[in-house]
């Protein structure tokens, strides 16, 4: 396999990152997201799987009521895949696609598996709680100064900076 | 004027602007080497800060855009989707994910990202995600109170502050520059040697680091596109440049009852006095709101002409003046306030006996108009609602 390439300055990402989400908010109103997709994910599975406790559950209710269209319809759905692509594409031209499995230096592989799969657990759970992610609260909030995003922005860092000692096996040498 | 969608970009075809925003989206995450679970967990041990540089450059630089296009009247900032605030959720729902970054190593995001190159802990992590969903929607009645509770609205934070968003705007950016400053000075610290890169090293750098700054500062000394185009208006020198076209209330009245459809009669007073008393089929669009978009259809269409009224001369001829700027549409004014009108059609005063014939003639003419008018805006009623648009606000949020 060829030496990947290394990553792009830290400042231009940000810049074209920032780019991407002005013509977002510029074209559509809205910022950009990704723990949305996995909400309508979720919500088609639930649908498809269990439709008779889809159409009686309370948030599954409230879901129908405000978006009578089917969950895949879903501009954040659409727009991951475009994420996909996108990192895809990116990781092509730099040497980064292939089958790989990332994790602290001292973690063992049962570790990691066990604490990858909890922590997106956590992660989806309070983004729904928290009303979106690092992207779609965080990111996209901080550019349209709402207070919320801000909030939970604050939060999302300050708790992982709480724990990181607690989990330091996880990730330091 | 955006936002585009749904106005100018239909919502279907917003499907596919949102797989190309999504391929920027992933690529700048990419290149930034954020499908990385080591470089991102870097930011919480303090030897690697990119997931800060990129995340706060990149809301630095959508800020400064929003502002800009919204300075010279290219976005509505009003319609743009603001993310509403929960306080106690956001505050729980943000530690939790802040838990789930430090054990997972990722965000949603992010996870995509590692996952679509193949990392296998990328997948698993999305994997997670979908299950935590699960279990928010199956828990959701007893998490409701929770949800719910804290509601400030969609609050901006820059009023919380009772700052300008410009202010605020200046203010994150000096915290975005400090930070970038004091990572680099920490990450040297925690790894005991010196970084690659060194923060704002370069000539390039520091210009790139200053221009938000001097974007931000310009915006503050030049006047936006509201309140040239009001200094203008408020000109006194420009309001006896422009000729106004003006149209006499007899006049006014003899074309209403021939041709009504043709005319959009607009009173610019405030509401108020609107509904104390106002010309027959006239609509209210007050002068300061002139330049909603909710208007912008009638200041814009050359099928009727609008004539403008007011309680004085200069606040009809400020609205003329206004609606040209606007739009393309034809505006007269009415030589008559909106008290002349009424006086001398609705309360006509007999001609003496022995005068001219003319002056007979106009009185009956009033007379019988005033009947016929009335008459005309009773029949019309309902269908001379004014036509507002109605505007739909972006929905959004990642939830």
């Amino acid at each position: 396999m060829k030496t990947s390439k290394p990553y792009m300055n830290p400042y231009f990402a940000g810049i074209i990152l920032g780019a991407v989400l002005l013509a977002t908010i510029y074209i559509t109103g809205r910022g950009l997201g990704a723990s949305g997709a996995m909400k309508s994910i979720v919500l088609a599975g639930v649908e498809t799987v269990a439709p008779e406790h889809y159409a009686e559950t309370l948030y599954y209710k409230n879901y129908t009521a405000s978006n009578p269209e089917s969950p895949l319809k879903n501009w954040l759905l659409i727009e991951v895949i475009g994420v996909v692509l996108g990192t895809f594409f990116s990781g092509l031209i730099a040497n980064r696609v292939g089958i790989a499995f990332d994790k602290g230096p001292k973690a063992t592989n049962r570790m990691r598996i066990i604490a990858v799969i909890l922590g997106g657990a956590l992660f989806g759970f309070g983004s729904q709680l928290g009303r979106g992610c690092t992207s779609g609260s965080a990111l996209s909030g901080m550019a349209v100064m709402s207070l919320g995003g801000i909030i939970t922005m604050g939060a999302i860092f300050g708790g992982a900076y709480f724990l990181a000692y607690f989990f330091r096996k996880l990730w330091l040498r | 004027m955006g936002p585009l969608v749904p106005e100018i970009i239909s919502s279907e075809f917003s499907f596919v602007i949102a797989l190309i925003i999504g391929f920027g989206f992933g690529f700048a995450l990419e290149q930034a080497g954020f499908s990385s679970t080591r470089k991102l967990v870097g930011l919480f041990y303090g030897y690697d800060f990119t997931v800060l540089k990129v995340f706060f450059t990149a809301g630095v630089t959508a800020m400064t855009g929003t502002l800009v296009l919204s300075h010279f009247g290219y976005l509505d900032l009003k319609l743009i989707y603001v993310n509403p605030t929960f306080l106690w959720s956001a505050l729980t729902g943000g530690l939790i994910m802040g838990a789930g970054f430090i054990i997972g190593g990722f965000c949603p995001g992010t996870s995509v990202c590692a996952a679509a190159i193949g990392k296998v802990d990328g997948m698993l992590f999305v994997l997670g995600s979908l299950i935590g969903v699960l279990i928010f929607t199956e828990a959701y009645p007893l998490l409701e109170p929770l949800f719910l509770s804290g509601n400030f609205g969609n609050v901006l934070i820059n009023e919380s502050l009772g700052l300008s968003k410009l202010t605020f705007g200046i203010i994150l950016v000096a915290i975005a520059v400090g930070a970038f400053m004091v990572v680099g000075f920490i990450q040297k610290l925690v790894t005991g040697q010196n970084p690659d890169y060194i923060e704002f090293g370069t000539m390039k750098m520091r210009i790139l680091g200053a221009l938000p700054f001097i974007i931000l500062l310009t915006l503050v000394i030049i006047p936006d596109k509201k309140e040239s185009i009001q200094n203008s208006i408020a000109e006194a020198k420009q309001q006896k440049k422009c000729v106004f076209k003006a149209i006499s209330s007899d006049l006014l009245v003899y074309e209403m009852l021939q041709t009504h459809y043709k005319i959009n009669l607009i009173d610019v007073r405030s509401p108020e006095a609107f509904k104390k008393y106002h010309l027959p089929l006239a609509i209210n669009i007050p002068l300061d709101s002139m330049m909603g978009r909710e208007w912008e259809d009638i200041f814009n269409q050359h099928y009727k002409k609008n004539v403008f009224y007011a309680g004085d001369d200069t606040t009809a001829k400020k609205a003329c003046l206004l609606a040209k700027h606007i739009g393309k549409s034809t505006n007269f004014i009415l030589t008559e306030s909106v008290d002349e009108f009424r006086r001398l059609i609705f309360e006509p005063e007999k001609p003496e006996v022995n005068a001219s014939k003319l002056a007979h003639d106009k009185y009956r003419f009033r007379l019988k108009s005033a009947r016929e008018l009335k008459a005309l805006a009773k029949s019309l009623k309902n269908s001379n609602k004014p036509v507002k648009k109605k505007l739909k606000k972006a929905k959004g949020g990642c939830a």
